[in-house]
């Protein structure tokens, strides 16, 4: 096969399982309590600077590059866990009951707040980030279309959400999440707490955009402030390609726009890369707003 | 009573997904009529309503409005708000008004459909537009006097205590000038007297625009009361037909609602 | 009272630990130095401290009715002074004459201001009265300053050949934007405005033989006055006033449709769409002539905008910019005409005066989002409907 082909395809798989990892964060908050949770790009590109931070501190301190790349990774899911429970008690829990539009507004609100917030205690220019992978070999044949960092990147997305899966089908929490977002009323009359649920899925999704964020600032080397807005549009336009609320959904979508991507500037044009997804976001949107594996809503009246 | 009916319903159907809503239901009302749809729940009463004022599209049969000049007009199909300009008006059975305008601002928006101005008319200021504009809150206000209304029209919608927030929907459906009123639960929540209040309020809309109601209602007693027919319903399908009397002796009916506490006056 | 403060000093601590890595260390690791910046902690603790302490004060109020604000607390509305003809005749006569008094640089900041009231009560009737959550409204604003940049830098027409030219063009993109989206719900509905407003951006961006690309479009003339040639000081205040005449435009157009069927069909819109619907009103029209007229008054002032600069380029049409127009309408009250100037002079002014504030002027727009989505939903001035008087009715 072409191997020009075969690079962008799997260079299409490692943005597909970035999409994956934080639209699940999307998907999820959606299917529990129906809100686009604008801030979410946000706690991806926070979680790169947390990342960043520590990574700094500890590769001054000499570590190696393996220790490093697990504390960043650790930190960086520690805060942005942190930051996505405090976002939703401040932003969104008040707001439960008000009208649609409220917590929306109140999302780009948290949203431009946290860029701002980034710009004034970091910088607005783009910092280089360490490239944690190091020097990772593969076998001679494979080098030609794939690079080692890029097949990190697949297997970790492929195997996190294989994890998420597992764990809201089997767990006591997981059950709670699915029931709460069937109906959350009544799983609240069956005594789960949905606070409690509400909050631990900002967190997992915090936690997942975390992983995505050090894996592919360490791919790509470089951040700024801006890095989260236009991820976070994609990877919205994963779930909702996917069909939002569905975790299945979410790496389908994710797959499938990286791949598009990859493909549509490779081989059409560079310039237009995000003009691409946000299409794909509009023609989807319009044309199929329940997505591949979403659910046909009905009126109700 | 003519031959030719207001609303004449064929062999409508609507599936969602696996399961009948509705299967088959026929059904004619005619003018100055007073119909009665009843039926245990989760017969399809307001599925039935919902197809025929558009916001569903059945799946199957189809519904034909009589025009004034008694031609038919088959309105299955066509989006809701077409459907209340040839002449079928609603209420809901969650009340929906629009909270936040003021009462005879409810009324007015239900005038929409029978105004010709549009917003260059409103942004020059027309002398036809005030003068339609003015000839909207008049109807508005005489509506609202109707239901008893006129002292509140000032409030904004949410103010207004239950009832009335009821008899202003019923106002509010009337502003669009309907040939057939479509009342769904207009009774639902409301004391004795409220209720008593309501019959005559619906007996003299009758008399007054000239118009054929279709209600549906839980309250039997208000049923049998005013209902010159009445229509049951069951499992999507419509069982049985008649009038209050008939009705009361029906078997199948009966059966229908055995296990559910309803009061058949006898 | 105690329980309050331990309770702030316990979140201060939660935000110092969650600011901390960001807020205290700056670290370069290529030149492997690590800054700590204590002082931030101290003022970002002390701040935190603060805003709790207020944020959960008001939080209890909001909960328990009889500590709420008075209703009509911001109605302004109602406010007799800002109704009283003395009132608004010495108001209108200092506005008239600032630019006489005042300097061409605050001038400029005023039409600037006023670009934003046409802005926020264009996006107003879009988001506001109809309800449509419109993220991408800066890409009518673009469409507006693009018409008339182009037209005059390739077919060289003036300002006011081009004026109704970008206005149509922007109403034109309302309409065609709507089209596809009517189906759409609320929060759909403002992902793939957001999308449409970026994709123009980025058009503008990248289509480099027909746009110029990120450098813009320089040169273009300033509005003409029959011919007569204007320095750059007169220009500045004959744009003023122009501006006032296109504000008080934009204000009589919005107040006369808000009171009329089409403002009346919007609201019912907003408040419940299968209700509208099921009362005869025509969804598809209504939603596009929202968009259409919210749309041409983001082209008017788009084309005043590039002419007052001289200059067009896509970076002042970014997400940005439309956060800001939203804010403006989210602040002031949905629905509100007064409650949008009153917003703008905030937002837009008061930044341009606090220097000082400049850089943490987008912080304080998020957070104000934030702050009255939780507090006060309706924006500082509630809109009211139209009362009516039926004394001759009777």
């Amino acid at each position: 096969m072409d191997l020009y082909f075969l690079e962008l395809f799997f260079s299409g798989l490692t943005r597909g399982g970035i999409y994956t990892l934080i639209a699940l964060g999307y998907t999820m908050v959606y299917g529990i309590i129906g809100l686009i949770n604008f801030a979410h790009g946000e706690i991806y590109m926070i979680a790169a600077f947390i990342g960043l931070t520590f990574a700094g501190i500890f590769s001054i301190l000499q570590f190696s590059l393996i220790s490093i790349l697990l504390i960043a990774v650790f930190f960086a899911m520690l805060f942005s866990a942190a930051y996505g429970y405090t976002i939703e008690k401040t932003a969104y829990k008040p707001l439960r009951q008000a009208s649609r539009l409220a917590p929306l507004i109140s999302a780009i609100g948290m949203s431009i707040f946290l860029r701002e917030y980034v710009i004034l205690a970091q910088t607005p220019d783009f910092l280089a980030f360490p490239m944690l992978f190091g020097d990772l070999e593969l076998p001679e044949f494979m080098m030609d279309f794939i690079q080692p960092t890029e097949t990190i990147i697949i297997l970790v997305s492929f195997f996190l959400v294989g994890i998420l899966l597992l764990f809201i089908k089997h767990t006591k929490t997981g059950k709670a999440m699915r029931a709460i977002s069937q109906d959350r009323e009544m799983a609240m009359l069956l005594g789960v707490n949905s606070d409690k649920i509400i909050s631990f899925t900002f967190m997992v999704g915090s936690l997942l955009a975390a992983f995505g964020a050090i894996l592919i600032s360490a791919h790509i080397g470089q951040i700024n402030y801006n890095i989260g807005f236009i991820i976070g549009i994609k990877a919205f336009t994963a779930a909702v390609l996917g069909g939002i609320g569905s975790i299945p959904g979410a790496a389908l979508g994710g797959l499938t726009l990286g791949l598009i991507e990859s493909f549509a500037t490779g081989y059409i044009s560079s310039d237009y890369e995000d003009v691409f997804a946000f299409g794909i976001l509009v023609l989807i949107l319009i044309f199929k707003p329940a997505g591949f594996l979403g659910k046909k809503e009905h009126k109700k009246v | 009573m003519t031959n030719h009916p207001v609303l004449s319903v064929h062999k409508i159907s609507m599936r969602f997904g696996g399961l009948n809503a509705l299967n088959k239901v026929s059904l004619q009302v005619f003018p100055r009529e007073i119909a009665a749809l009843i039926g245990p729940n989760g017969a399809g009463k307001t599925t039935f309503f919902n197809c025929v004022t558009g916001i569903y599209k059945p799946s199957g049969g189809y519904i034909e409005l009589n025009g004034p000049d008694l031609r038919p007009k088959r309105i299955n199909g066509l989006k809701p708000n077409l459907i209340t300009r040839s002449g079928l008006a609603r209420t809901f059975q969650n009340i929906r008004l629009f909270e936040n305008m003021s009462v005879l601002e409810n009324v007015m928006v239900g005038c929409h459909c029978r105004t010709t101005s549009n917003f260059l008319n409103a942004i020059i200021q027309t002398s036809s537009f005030k003068k339609e504009e003015q000839g909207v809150i008049e109807k508005s206000y005489e509506l609202l006097k109707l239901v008893g209304l006129q002292g509140s029209a000032n409030l904004s919608a949410k103010n207004l205590p239950y009832a009335e927030q009821r008899s202003l929907e019923i106002a509010r459906a009337l502003a669009t000038e309907p040939r057939l009123l479509l009342l769904d639960e207009p009774a639902a929540g409301m004391n004795p007297q409220e209720t008593t209040k309501l019959d005559q309020l619906i007996m003299k809309i009758r008399e007054r625009f000239n118009l054929a109601v279709l209600l549906i209602e839980h309250d039997m007693k208000l049923v049998m009361r005013i209902s010159d027919k009445v229509f049951v319903m069951a499992q999507g399908e419509k069982i049985a037909e008649g009038t209050p009397g008939e009705i009361q002796n029906n078997p199948r009916v009966i059966k229908a609602y055995l296990g559910e506490e309803v009061d058949v006056v006898s | 009272m105690k329980l309050r403060i331990i309770h702030s000093l316990i979140i201060t601590f939660w935000f110092m630990l969650l600011c901390f890595p960001l807020v205290v260390l700056k670290i370069d690791y290529l030149e492997k130095s690590i800054r700590f910046r204590w002082i931030n902690l101290f003022l970002t603790g002390l701040c935190v401290f603060f805003i709790s302490l207020l944020w959960r004060y008001f939080l209890s109020r909001r909960r328990k009715y009889f500590l709420r604000l008075p209703e009509h607390f911001f109605d302004l509305h109602q406010s007799r002074l800002i109704r009283s003809k003395p009132f608004l005749f010495i108001f209108s006569l200092v506005f008239l004459s600032l630019p006489l008094i005042l300097p061409n640089y605050h001038t400029s900041i005023l039409i600037t201001a006023m670009i934003y009231v046409v802005l926020g009560l264009g996006l107003n009737i879009v988001v506001g009265l109809a309800g449509l959550l419109d993220l991408g409204y800066a890409a009518f604003f673009a469409i507006g300053g693009y018409s008339f940049a182009l037209l005059n830098h390739y077919f060289g027409f003036g300002f006011w050949a081009s004026l109704p030219i970008a206005a149509s063009l922007a109403c034109l993109g309302g309409v065609l934007l709507g089209i596809p989206v009517l189906r759409l719900r609320g929060d759909y509905l403002a992902i793939v405005t957001l999308g449409f407003g970026e994709i123009i951006r980025l058009i503008l961006e990248n289509w480099e033989a027909f746009t110029k690309g990120p450098s813009g479009i320089p040169d273009l003339p300033k509005p003409g006055l029959f011919g007569i040639q204007l320095d750059f000081y007169s220009s500045t205040i004959y744009l003023y006033y122009l501006l006032i005449l296109c504000m008080l435009a934009a204000i009589l157009v919005t107040k006369r449709l808000s009171y009329s069927k089409t403002g009346r069909a919007w609201v019912a819109l907003r408040e419940d769409e299968i209700a509208a619907q099921s009362m005869g009103i025509d969804t598809t029209k209504t939603k596009l002539t929202a968009f259409g007229i919210g749309a041409f008054w983001a082209g008017i002032v788009g084309a005043f905008f590039a002419s007052k600069n001289s200059f067009v380029d896509p970076s002042s049409f970014t997400f940005h910019e439309s956060a800001i127009i939203l804010s403006i309408v989210v602040l002031g009250g949905m629905g509100s005409i007064l409650g949008v100037i009153l917003a703008t002079m905030i937002l837009v002014l008061l930044p341009e005066y606090l220097r000082f504030l400049e850089s943490y002027r987008m912080l304080i727009f998020g957070a104000i989002m934030v702050i009255m989505m939780v507090f006060r939903p309706e924006g500082l001035v509630k809109s009211v409907r139209q009362q009516y008087d039926f004394k001759n009715l009777k």
